[in-house]
Order: C-alpha cells, then structure tokens, then sequence
C-alpha cells in the first residue's frame, strides 16, 4: 500500500469516527449517566439532517443552517425528554427499548408526512463542494475536513465542559449518586434534561454535517445507530473519553478493513472487535465508574 | 299475504340489485411496501396506478374499481399475508403490485393457489420465468437480469476492455452481475461487492482509483446510490473513468443525488424523456398531480393499471377465470407508454432497451434523456425454461 493511499485511508477513518463520536457521545451520556436506552438518539441525527437540507434550500448559507438545525435539534430532544422519556427513567431497560423502539417509528413516519417519502437533496456550493491538496499528491473533499475538524473541535469543548465547569461536575456527581446530590439542593432533573438536550444536538450536528455525503432519507438514523452503539459498548457505557477513543478506532477499523482484508471479513471487522473487547474487557476499553 | 309478496318482491330486488352490483364491481388488490426504508417505491407504485384508475374514470374494464391497498412493509411473510386474505376474505380477482422480488416469491404462490392473476409491476426474478412460470402470473415491468443484460451490450458497442464492477451484497446484486456478464465481453479489472446499507464508501473508492479501469460498472439502488454517486463526485472519480448504473438514477434519487448524476449513462426499457404521445401525457399528468417527474415504477404501475383494463376489456368486460383472463393479456389491445411492447410465452415482455444519461431539462431538473436505442424486442433468457404455451386466443 502506498504511502498516499495510507494518508488518505487513515483521514477517511478519522473522518468517520469524529462522525461517530458526535453521535455516540450524546447516546453514551444519557445510556451511562441517566441509565436510559434511547434507541431513538439515530432519529435526532436524522432530525439534524432534514432539517438542515430544509434550512439550506433557503439561506443558503452553509454555517447558518448548521446552527438552526443544531439548535432546532437540541429543542426538539429537550420537548421529547420531558414529554415522552421522563417517564421512563425509573422503568426497566426493555420497557425502555420497547419505548424508544416506537419512537424511530414515530419519527421516521413523521418524516415522511412532513417531507414526503422521496430523499431530500443537499447541494453544497462553493469551496464547501470542492477538493483540496493536502499532500503526497492526494485532494480530499473539503466537506469531510470540515467534519473531522468540527468533530475534534466539539470532542475538545465537551471535554472542558465536562471536567472543568460547574455543570460538568454536577453531571459527574449526579451520574455518581444521584440521590445525594438531590440531598444537596441540586435540581438533578433539570441538570439532566439539559445534558439530554446536548446530546440530541450533537446528534443533530452529526446529522447535519453528513448530508452532504449521505443519504438524507426516513430511517437514516438506524443505520448509523448500530456502529454508535458499537462504539459506545467498547469505549465503555457512559464514558466520553471511551467513546472518543472507540469512535477514532471503529472508524479507522472499518475503513481499513474494507481496504484491506478479504470482502467477507472487511465487513464485519467492526463486530470483530467489539466481541475481542466484551470478551477481554466486558466494561469497555474506558469504564466511566472506577 | 300481501305483505309475504311485498316481502318476496323486496328479496328479489335486493338480490337483483346485489348481483348487478357485483357484476360491476371488480376487486383488485393491491400489494407494495407502502412503509419501512423501501417505503419511496411502494408509494411510487401506488401513484402511478391511482392515476391511471382515476384517469380511466374510476373503473377498470368498465366495471368499478375497488381497489384493495395493503402494506408489505417490506416482509415477505407480511406481503404472503395480505396476499392470502386478499384473495380468500376480499375474493380480489387480480393481485398486483410487489416491488422487492422476496416479498413477490411469497405473494405469488398465494394468488395462484385460489386460482387468481398476479400481475407484478416491478419485480421479475428470474425462476418466475423459467421453471416456475405460470398462467396466474405476469410481469408488467421487466425480467431482472434484461437491463443489465443491455447494459453489456452497450459496453461490447463502445469497446469496454477493462471494467471495474460495483454492486451490494445481496441476491439481487448478484443478479444484476450475472446479467452483464450473459452479453458483456470485455475483461473485468475487479468485482467489488459492498455491504448491503453501506454508508461509506471511501475505501472502495480508493481502491477504485488505484485500478485506473477503462470504466465502472455500478448497481446501487436507493439511499445506497444516493450515499454512492456523492461521493464518488466528491472523491473527483467521476471525471476520470465513465460511469454506467442500472436502476441507480431513477427519479426516486435523482433530485437528491443532485449533479453528482450529471453524465451517468444508464439502460432502461423507459424513461421520463422517452419520446411518444402516450409517455408524454403520463409525464405532464403525473407532474400535474403529484408535483414530481415520475420514476420508473410509477410509470410501470400506471401501464400495469391500463392493461389490466384492456384486458378486461378484451375479455368481455369480465374477470372471469384465471385461464380466461390469461388469454386476454395476450390480446395486443393496449398500448404501452413504452411503445412496443408484447408478452412472451413466460407471461414476460418483450420490450425495447434504451440507453440513458442524466443530463438536465429546460428548467434545470435532472433527467435520463434517451441517447440510444440498444436493443429491439428483447426477450429474457429464461423463456426456454418455462412450460408454458402460447396461448390460442
């Protein structure tokens, strides 16, 4: 393999592991820390890139409609937390699978009766459509530097966010025990809703940024919800940095092992490696408590 | 005394009324994946049969149409379902619909047992025409493997030597393959088959450019073509080698493929640009209604309504019997939007192919304007197999 093809392979699988960070950091947040399974969280993905293809046909502006979407994003899963998911908290993990499991229902049928069956278009003008020399002779899409850099740049804020703010610490402390916080005066709920209200908007982001590569169309979300929760089971439920790590490593992982290994294995190189790391190291390869 | 005859005259009005009633009423069902990620198709299907209905009065062989929509949700035990109640609780005469080949193999055996007419309007695997072929069932659309089967032809025609070949893995990848390779002669630089559903497609792309091929030979039907098609653009490939797909750029994905389509060439034995009387009406009013350019198998369902009504027709303005109504889609009374068009021996067309490019019409939309035509009353391959004779009308 030659040195330009490796540099490319190795961009192409960061690029889709920020990608998958950006999801799974949102799923492993309130999986670990709120112990809720949202098999919804693919729909605010899904959520971010309709509405961002929407939002674009009439601002035009790229970064504009990014925002909206994120934002629009972030509202709608803090209206879906307090309507149909505070319920479910206390409940056992199967009500909440099968709970969640509608929701995709709900959510791609409503997708379909807002925007039609048809997938949606996304057309990117300008530098954004183009190509860049990034050495050994190599153009990369812009599109996906910008993923990969938006990708890193959110992963550094939530890391910051995360141990070095206030509310960081009351997620840490809340997810710790939460009674006692509550015992201190802390309004846990809210201090959760608003994490679940985070979480949909990465996935938004998520969604956003890959319309331009991927189909925007009603379930989009599933299919990139298995490889979340892939990352997610490796990195170590509830844990950011696990997921960081183990959304670089699936990605990278895919991508060479299409490249590389015979078809067969190629493929399911990913489930490979999630079963090696439940069977040497069941609480992933980065455990959130202890 | 007076009353028992009031009461005897009532019954017999209201089973006279009852039987003129049933005599101008014919029940059709009606089968596609109207929701699930297959969902974009089976509403296609339904748009262009509902027009036809509507466009032929609400009646099909001047009975009154009722038609039966059921969802298959993409299953084949789903689809097999609707089926049974369709013809044993509904007594539907006909059956159609069907756009995944696995949901049709469970429907059809169903329709066929209780002695009705299936008429697909997508699917056509090939085991339906050969060895399983059958007086109950009929395919409006296509044998799967004659389109790419024309797409051979065409690469033999412009000289491919080094063809470098893409499709998912899954049965009907492996179809649209095999089907090339029957008619295509040049060699193959590689065959790659992806993961159905695959959403990133950077390693093949890479390993595409590395092979430098004389051109590409794709099959990436829906989302897939979608994820496809963009970033192959995007990773500049385009450009460098010529791109031929079968069902890749329908009107389904076209719009939002968006220009990264641009000069992809295609067969097909229809197109939204195909040039005649008939097709250009189809097109304006299916725009008219639905605000759209219809796809392929809107167009296949809105043919497969019209026929269903001339054979009707042909056959005395009644259902009949399955054998009966065979009979009567052999009579060359309707006229296709696709221009020729007979059944074979298999209950398969015979049907011209077309070569496609994707370029854009007057008002900026993507389109598949014809460029060639490949072939001329084309029959698949399997008709040797099938048993069936044609039938004496």
């Amino acid at each position: 393999m030659s040195i330009s093809l490796l540099l490319e392979q190795t961009l192409n699988g960061l690029q889709f592991g920020v990608m998958l960070f950006l999801i799974a950091a949102g799923f492993t947040l309130v999986f670990g820390i709120m112990n809720l399974v949202n098999l919804a969280h693919g729909s605010f993905y899904m959520l971010g890139a309709y509405l961002f293809a929407t939002v674009l046909q009439h601002v035009t502006s790229f970064w504009l409609s990014v925002a909206i979407a994120v934002f629009a994003t972030g509202f709608a899963g803090a209206l879906l937390e307090k309507v149909a998911l505070k319920p479910l908290y206390k409940r056992p993990y199967l009500d909440q699978v099968l709970a969640t499991l509608g929701l995709i229902l709900f959510f791609n049928e409503l997708t379909r009766v807002i925007w039609g069956s048809q997938p949606l278009n996304v057309t990117l003008s300008g530098t954004l459509n183009s190509s860049v020399s990034v050495g050994l002779g190599i153009s990369y899409p812009v599109i996906r530097l910008v993923i990969l850099a938006m990708g890193v740049l959110v992963a550094l804020g939530l890391y910051l966010g995360i141990t070095r703010t206030r509310t960081g610490m009351l997620i840490r402390a809340g997810a710790s025990n939460r009674v006692f916080i509550g015992a201190l005066g802390v309004n846990v709920n809210k201090v959760f809703s608003w994490a679940f209200s985070v979480g949909a908007a990465l996935a938004g982001l998520a969604g956003a940024l890959a319309s331009p590569i991927l189909a925007v169309e009603a379930g989009m979300g599933e299919s990139i919800l298995i490889f979340a929760l892939i990352v997610v089971v490796i990195g170590g439920i509830g844990s950011f940095r696990g997921a960081f790590a183990a959304a670089l490593l699936v990605g990278l992982i895919d991508t060479f092992g299409r490249l590389l290994l015979p078809p067969l294995f190629g493929d399911i190189a990913v489930y490979i490696l999630m079963a090696v790391v439940l069977f040497w190291r069941p609480q992933g390869l980065f455990p959130a408590h202890g | 005394m007076k009353k028992l005859l009031v009461g005897a005259l009532l019954g017999s009005a209201a089973i006279a009324y009852g039987n003129a009633w049933a005599d101008d009423t014919i029940k059709v069902g009606f089968i596609a994946s109207l929701s699930g990620n297959q969902a974009v198709v089976g509403r296609e299907l339904l748009d262009g049969f509902n027009l036809a209905v509507k466009e032929l009065g609400g009646k099909l062989g001047n009975m009154k149409a009722e038609i039966l929509v059921r969802d298959d949700q993409g299953k084949p035990d789903a689809g097999a379902q609707a089926a049974e109640r369709l013809v044993q609780r509904d007594r539907a005469s006909i059956v159609t619909g069907v756009n995944l080949s696995n949901v049709l193999l469970a429907v059809v055996p169903k329709v066929a047992e209780a002695n009705r007419t299936f008429i697909s309007l997508n699917a056509g695997p090939s085991v339906l025409a050969g060895s399983d072929c059958s007086s109950s069932f009929f395919s409006v659309a296509h044998q799967n493997d004659t389109v790419p089967e024309a797409m051979g032809m065409h690469l033999n025609k412009v000289g491919v030597k080094n063809l470098y070949i893409m499709a998912p893995n899954f049965a009907a990848g492996k179809d649209m393959v095999a089907g090339l390779k029957r008619t295509y002669k040049g060699g193959v630089a590689a065959e790659v088959y992806t993961q159905f559903g695959q959403l990133d497609y950077s390693a093949e792309l890479a390993k595409l450019r590395s092979a430098k091929p004389d051109a590409l030979y794709v099959f990436y039907p829906g989302g897939m073509g979608i994820n496809f098609f963009k970033q192959l653009a995007q990773a500049g490939l385009k450009d460098e080698i010529p791109v031929y797909g079968v069902y890749a750029t329908d009107q389904t994905v076209l719009p939002a493929i968006g220009e990264a389509a641009l000069g992809v060439e295609s067969t097909a034995y229809w197109s939204e640009q195909l040039d005649n009387d008939l097709n250009r009406r189809f097109v304006s009013s299916f725009e008219k209604e639905y605000n759209r350019i219809p796809s392929p198998y809107a167009a296949m369902a809105y043919d497969g309504a019209r026929l269903i009504d001339a054979a009707l027709k042909a056959n005395g303005n009644k259902y009949g019997s399955a054998k009966d109504f065979a009979r009567a889609m052999h009579t060359p009374t309707f006229r296709s939007i696709r221009g020729d068009f007979k059944f074979n021996t298999n209950n398969f067309p015979i049907q011209s192919h077309y070569l496609l490019k994707v370029e854009k019409d007057a008002q900026g939309r993507l389109v598949n304007v014809v460029t060639a035509k490949i072939n001329d009353a084309y029959a698949d391959a399997y008709v040797g197999e099938c048993k069936l004779s044609a039938p004496k009308s």
